[in-house]
């Protein structure tokens, strides 16, 4: 048992780096994917910084970790659409065909992408220092919010590979994969506190796993008391992967 | 026959999908260290039995055992003994060519040096050891092919199967192809492989199943298809093609069909004793004092085999 648990694991990582040479063979993969975050940090930070916060430097502690959380959501419709995109290729029956475990595929994809995900975060974060982020938390806050961003993205990677299987067509799920993750990312504390929302959208937001996750974040890079909603984080994350895992380990069984 | 000695054993196996029929009441078995043919038009059905054989699809009925594993029950047994290339080259367009074969060696659960030391054999068995460290958008889809084919056989398997394996490629390459399979035989591996191509399975089957529509439409060794089907063939040249008809009604009774002739004056007999058959043929001819200027005695080819047993789809 131990030593099909080593090979099962053995499997994932052969198929983790087979996904991180693409970024290696292809660098304008990895640096258009940052570009987009960052621009999205710059805008949100002089676009509407002076009108939410008053000036541009206050705004940006409350910012910089609802960016965090949008890029890891963002990030993992990647999952999706690259999953659907392999199970078009013959590559996908070849795997099929071989005495791998069925997991290694969809992990090996979840896995790589978080990796890239970490990448990202950390270059939003440095550009963050540069124009202003100064949060309370210290290296060890900041990294505890980093972590549990790109814990979640992994989670919802599971999502996304479930709907890439689904859909089978990775155009579709580009399409599939983002159309609901703006109202989740707009309808929480991500850009906005959630008091100043209509009633319906007020409650909607208050019970989001989005929510719950990013004032986690927010509270670990603040240094201010984290632990109740980074249990209801650590919850959200737990409770996603048991459900879209098996989820998608049986689509991927299932396809012809 | 032993269970020992069969490589694959199929039994009455179907497929659907919804109302259309993929595959029905399929049975065949392989004798290890042979070669069959999976013959049949586009849509006959050979794919969908070859995704059975491979795990890849689960059968609506039936059983097959491969190298001594149910594909249901035990597929991942089955994995460990089969290689597979399909129709189209599955291989990483990302990674070069060791890098690929590497990857499928740690997913057959080589060691890290096994698998390294198996990619390089493989490359240079497939005369793509210079482009080792290239990555795929620099291949040819000869070399695809080629690497494709070498990916199938990391894990050494029992049994290979190959879908369509020449399909697409210039007929050097497939010379090539053919040496590689033939070599792979000679060494024990049992392969099965479909084809559209007569001549592939003509040249590489010992056995050949024909498809269409799903069904087993005709079995054998191609000497057998060739007998039983048509049987063999006298064609009649003569020197002076105005007397053709003289000729034809002469040798009405001769084969086991009427004589004809074709539009270019050729008398075409369907015979069942060949040299008997020739023999009075030329006596006949002979005392009509009608001049012969070339006779052949003929086997049917498979085309015509298969055409008369799938209509004019192929």
């Amino acid at each position: 048992m131990s030593s099909s648990l080593a090979w099962a694991i053995s499997d994932v990582w052969v198929l983790v780096k087979r996904n991180l040479i693409r970024y290696k063979r292809i660098p304008q993969l990895l640096f258009f994917s940052t570009v987009q975050p960052v621009m999205f940090l710059l805008l949100f930070t002089y676009v509407f910084g002076g009108a939410i916060s008053g000036d541009t430097g206050s705004y940006i502690n409350y910012l910089l970790p609802g960016i965090l959380m949008q890029t890891a959501l963002f990030s993992s419709v990647q999952t999706g659409v690259g999953l659907a995109d392999d199970m078009n290729k013959g590559i996908i029956d070849r795997f099929r065909s071989l005495p791998m475990t069925r997991l290694a595929v969809l992990a090996g994809r979840t896995i790589a992408d978080a990796i890239r995900g970490l990448l990202i975060v950390i270059v939003m974060l440095l550009v963050g220092m540069l124009i202003g982020f100064d949060p309370n938390g210290g290296i060890l806050g900041v990294t505890g919010a980093t972590l549990l961003a790109v814990a979640f993205g992994f989670a919802f990677s599971w999502v996304s590979a479930t709907i890439g299987l689904a859909v089978k067509n990775s155009e579709a799920a580009q399409v599939a994969g983002f159309v609901w993750i703006f109202p989740l990312i707009y309808i929480s504390s991500a850009y906005v506190p959630v008091e100043t929302l209509p009633k319906t959208l007020k409650f909607i937001a208050e019970h989001s796993p989005i929510t719950a996750t990013i004032d986690a974040v927010r509270e670990l890079a603040s240094g201010t008391d984290a632990m109740h909603d980074v249990l209801g984080a650590v919850a959200w994350i737990v409770i996603i992967i048991l459900i879209f895992v098996p989820l998608s380990v049986k689509l991927y069984k299932q396809r012809a | 026959m032993s269970n020992q000695s069969i490589a694959i054993s199929v039994r009455g196996i179907r497929k659907t999908y919804k109302d259309f029929v993929a595959v029905d009441s399929v049975s065949f078995d392989v004798p290890k260290g042979t070669v069959l043919g999976l013959l049949g038009p586009n849509g006959a059905g050979k794919t969908t039995i070859v995704r059975m054989m491979t795990t890849l699809l689960q059968p609506d009925a039936g059983t097959i055992t491969v190298a001594g594993y149910d594909v249901v029950t035990a597929p991942n047994e089955v994995r460990k003994r089969i290689g597979l290339a399909g129709q189209y080259a599955a291989v990483d367009e990302n990674l070069t060519g060791y890098e690929n074969l590497e990857m499928i060696g740690r997913l057959h659960r080589l060691s890290a040096k096994d698998a390294k030391a198996k990619a390089h054999e493989l490359l240079e068995q497939f005369q793509l050891a210079d482009a080792t460290n290239k990555t795929l958008k620099t291949y040819s889809g000869g070399m695809r092919r080629r690497l494709d084919l070498a990916a199938s056989l990391v894990g050494d398997p029992e049994v290979l199967f190959l879908d369509e394996p020449t399909t697409g490629l210039d007929p050097k390459s497939r010379l090539d192809l053919w040496h590689i399979l033939e070599g792979l035989v000679a060494k024990g591996t049992t392969l099965l492989l479909t084809t559209q191509y007569l001549e592939e399975a003509d040249r590489l089957a010992d056995r050949i199943i024909m498809i269409d529509h799903g069904r087993v439409v005709a079995e054998g060794t191609t000497d057998e298809l060739k007998a039983q089907r048509g049987g063999d063939v006298l064609e009649l040249h003569l020197e002076d093609i105005s007397r053709v008809q003289e000729a034809v009604t002469l040798l009405a009774d001769i084969g086991k069909e009427a004589a004809r002739a074709d539009e270019n004056g050729m008398l075409i007999i369907p015979v069942t004793h060949r040299t008997q058959s020739l023999l009075e043929a030329v006596r006949r001819l002979d005392s009509a004092n009608i001049a012969l200027a070339d006779v052949t005695l003929r086997r049917p080819t498979l085309d015509e085999i298969f055409l008369e047993l799938t209509g004019n789809r192929a």
